[in-house]
């Protein structure tokens, strides 16, 4: 797909469990090849958007529009194929405990595309190589590797079929600030080598200023303000300058038991 | 009203969990049949749910057929029927206390560790991971449990039965004072080829059960450790629940009262 062409469009997206509205009409839309970082509080929806694109959550009402087909009206199985070209680095990486490192990383060539399993290997020894690891980790468990190799590994896991599309869920999250950025040089390197969209959710304004080409803000379930990663800075709107600068007091509220 | 408005909410709620759990049952029973078969998963679940879990079922059917055949011979002694303890012992394994016992050790050992073992992967978002990386986790996760299990509770009863009637020949030709190959004989010509081909149905529908129950709760399970917890516990119980009724509606079908 050419650079510019409307990748991800999201209309009128709500999702409740129970009787809470998680999402309460996101609007959104993201060009083929850009970088679009989400922020907003905890709670505010941002991995919830994520999983209803993947499929993995059905939302109530909206529609999700992927390179012109609203993967909505589509069955489970055709669905699955559609965000198949998606890869996701999730949150707390959840690599397969019981799968050595390359057969994590080498998981959907054995298993979703039945690659012969020497062919599968070289390709994760090889993604293992994009993401500064030696062959020799491949041989290891996850549960023997630190939380930043973790998420290296699910960075090349996320990357071994060439996805399209790429989405981060708090790739920087728990880690210290030397691993966090280097977890973004790989994260832009990465998306820019494959020419994919990425959508990025954090906290970290680090993190969200050195892999963004845009911004959006979304707070109770909804897209509050969209800029560029300069416009941080320079936004008036008082929810991003609170968040930014990290102050209890301002529009954002937290829910707190009064005593 | 309050507690006519709870009863009718409490069974909603029961019929629509056993609507969940047959709904999961079905895909599990049918889910490898449009492929792709996971064999490598296949055999990792075979070779846990059926060898490793053979020292367990081999304790248990030694110690049952040893504590049976004393029971019996205890009891039979009443009307002086102690010769037909090798034929009572025989029956009683292979019928009924084989396939339960040894299920009832394989919902604890097993049908636990698949619902800890899928719970902690729901919990961790592993199985969320597995969906987009274009592998159904139904597929590669649950069916290939539901069917080693269904396939290796057999083979484990039919080594529990072998096991449970030497427990039994153990107590009865060193304390009881039986001659080893009329004990051997008795069972042998008493024992029909229906004796152990139910014990063996049973077993199988035991091995379906406990591991749709084990798979069900834990890939269901939410809420972090406490919900790994609590899909463990809710398996090895219904598991168990389900062994005994299912037993008892078997028997009554292989019975023909």
């Amino acid at each position: 797909m050419t650079e510019g062409a409307a990748k991800i469009t999201i209309r009128d997206l709500e999702i409740s469990f129970g009787a809470n509205h998680v999402l309460r009409g996101v609007d959104l839309d993201l060009n083929a090849g850009k970088s679009l970082v989400v922020i907003g509080a905890s709670g505010s929806g941002k991995s919830v958007l994520l999983k209803c694109i993947l499929g993995i959550l059905r939302p109530d009402r909206g529609s999700i529009v992927l390179d012109g087909e609203n993967i909505l009206r589509m069955s489970e199985r055709q669905r699955m194929r559609k965000t198949a070209q998606i890869g996701m680095l999730f949150q707390g990486a959840a690599l397969f405990d019981s799968l050595k490192v390359w057969e994590n990383v080498a998981f959907r060539l054995l298993y979703g595309e039945r690659k012969a399993t020497k062919i599968a290997r070289r390709r994760a020894i090889e993604c293992l190589g994009k993401v500064g690891l030696a062959p020799e980790v491949g041989e290891l468990f996850p549960s023997a590797l630190s939380g930043g190799m973790q998420k290296r590994v699910a960075l090349a896991r996320a990357i071994a079929a060439g996805p399209d599309v790429l989405f981060f869920d708090e790739p920087t999250t728990g880690l210290d600030p030397i691993t966090a950025d280097v977890i973004n040089s790989l994260i832009i390197e990465q998306v820019r080598a494959l020419g994919a969209t990425a959508i990025s959710i954090t906290h970290d304004m680090i993190s969200a200023r050195k892999i963004a080409d845009e911004v959006a803000m979304i707070h109770e379930g909804r897209i509050v303000w969209r800029g560029s990663a300069s416009d941080l800075d320079t936004t008036d709107n008082p929810m991003v300058r609170q968040f930014v600068e990290g102050r209890a007091d301002g529009p954002i509220k937290m829910k707190m038991r009064k005593t | 009203m309050n507690l006519v408005a709870a009863t009718g909410r409490g069974t909603l709620a029961t019929i629509r969990e056993v609507g969940k759990i047959s709904i999961f049952a079905a895909k599990g029973a049918f889910a490898w049949l449009s492929g792709p078969m996971y064999w490598r998963a296949l055999g990792s679940a075979a070779l846990r749910i059926g060898f490793n879990s053979l020292p367990v079922v081999g304790l248990t059917a030694i110690f049952t057929g040893a504590a049976l055949a004393l029971n019996i011979w205890d009891g039979s002694l009443r009307f002086n029927a102690e010769t037909f303890l090798p034929q009572i012992l025989g029956v009683s394994i292979t019928r009924e206390l084989g396939p339960v016992l040894a299920a009832l050790m394989i919902s604890g050992r097993s049908s636990s560790a698949m619902a800890a073992e899928l719970g902690a992967m729901r919990v961790s978002e592993q199985i969320d991971a597995m969906r987009t990386l274009d592998v159904d986790p139904f597929k590669y996760l649950v069916s290939p449990r539901v069917l080693a299990a269904t396939l290796m509770l057999p083979l484990l009863v039919l080594v529990a039965d072998i096991i449970g009637i030497y427990g039994g020949y153990l107590v009865a030709v060193h304390l009881l004072d039986f001659a080893g190959p009329v004990y051997i004989r008795n069972i042998a010509d008493f024992l029909t080829r229906d004796d152990i081909v139910s014990g063996l149905i049973k077993a199988g529908v035991f091995g379906f059960l406990l591991s749709i129950m084990g798979c069900y709760y834990g890939y269901t399970s939410r809420g972090g450790a406490e919900g790994v917890g609590s899909a463990t516990r809710a398996a090895v119980v219904a598991s168990a629940v389900l062994i005994l009724a299912s037993n008892y509606l078997m028997t009554s079908l292989f019975v023909h009262v």
